[in-house]
């Protein structure tokens, strides 16, 4: 297929990807001054910056490929929820840290296969930014596998609430490795990866940590999703309100 | 019974380049040596500042005694033959 033929495809696959890392990193800076303690707030701020600037990239290139003259600014802060197609998981509230952990974990545990496969990509853009994001993540999913064990095997009420963060986020895991015409279109040209050996380096990672925290897998469903089709839930709305108002009020503004 | 309500402090070493030695960069708390070097990449080396890290319980350190400084340090002031500047090397010789 021709490079032209897979620009929608393309785009819609920096979009996805930019709108998870934009999202979560925002979801993250909320902790800013917060955190438990001083090491763990800079830890969180740290990932947080990561995840903004895989962002500026992604969404960077998928203005690029939309070719409407928007750029990553303007489809960051001068969006509409529905258009938004971040996947459900980074979009959950922060609860207690047992519960950003869990999101996080989550989260990484997918984010880094995905970006190892695609820094393989014939598509060279794709491939640079995964190539990069993949340094970050590796210490993202390590740093909160850490944590994971720390709380799961650690008191009862870490324990309890490591459990909880796991079970509220599981909900929305399903979506990450679902596969719809985009990512079909993507795989056959070599351009997005399989998603069934992406679910088996998850499924390992997962498993190998929560054992050695001493947990189970959540019992509940994995299967609430919507969020790679615009279908939010109704904390989004909240956090872009917060995220989009300064450049919605003054759009010409600079620093 | 040690207290429990924090975590124990650890100090800081960074090497800043290939070659240097580690210097002391400051302090932190964490609940072990593995998330003692993790929050010490994330509070000592976000801005580039190094390429590899040192971390040492505090308690490990056994510092000299601020009353002793007279005794441990003063001796010195008057050495100054310890200097190799004290000496002048005549201009003949060649190889020192």
């Amino acid at each position: 297929m021709a490079t032209d033929d897979l620009r929608p495809a393309r785009m819609v696959q920096a979009m996805r990807l930019g709108d998870d890392s934009l999202i979560l990193g925002q979801r993250l800076s909320a902790w800013c001054g917060h955190a438990p303690t001083l090491e763990i707030d800079l830890a969180l701020a740290n990932i947080a910056l990561d995840l903004v600037g895989q962002a500026t990239l992604l969404l960077g290139y998928a203005g690029e490929l939309e070719g409407a003259g928007r750029n990553a600014d303007r489809l960051a802060f001068h969006r509409d929820v529905r258009d938004f197609r971040n996947c459900l998981l980074v979009e959950q509230p922060n609860g207690d840290f047992a519960r950003t952990i869990a999101r996080q974990f989550l989260f990484s545990a997918w984010q880094l296969p995905l970006f190892q496969a695609l820094a393989r990509s014939p598509d060279p853009r794709m491939a640079e930014i995964a190539a990069k994001a993949v340094k970050e993540v590796g210490y993202h999913v390590e740093f909160a596998g850490d944590w994971v064990v720390r709380l799961g095997d650690g008191t009862e009420d870490s324990r309890r609430r490591m459990a909880e963060g796991l079970a509220w986020c599981w909900r929305t895991t399903g979506e990450l490795f679902a596969a719809d015409g985009m990512q079909r279109t993507l795989a056959t040209a070599g351009e997005a990866p399989d998603p069934a050996p992406i679910r088996a380096a998850w499924d390992a990672r997962v498993d190998a940590v929560l054992s050695d925290a001493g947990l189970d897998r959540p019992a509940g469903t994995d299967a609430v999703r919507g969020g790679r089709d615009g279908l939010h839930g109704e904390h989004l709305g909240h956090l872009l309100a917060e995220m989009q108002v300064l450049p919605r009020t003054h759009p010409d503004a600079t620093w | 019974m040690p207290d429990r309500s924090e975590f124990p402090l650890w100090e800081v070493f960074v090497r800043t380049r290939g070659g240097l030695s580690h210097r002391h960069v400051g302090s932190l708390h964490a609940a072990d040596a593995a998330m003692a070097v993790q929050a010490a990449r994330d509070v000592y080396t976000r801005r580039m500042e190094g390429v590899s890290l040192w971390v040492v319980p505090s308690a490990a350190i056994t510092a000299s005694d601020p009353g002793d400084a007279a005794q441990l340090f003063d001796p010195a002031a008057d050495k100054v033959y310890r200097h190799p500047t004290f000496y002048t090397v005549p201009d003949n010789i060649r190889h020192i």
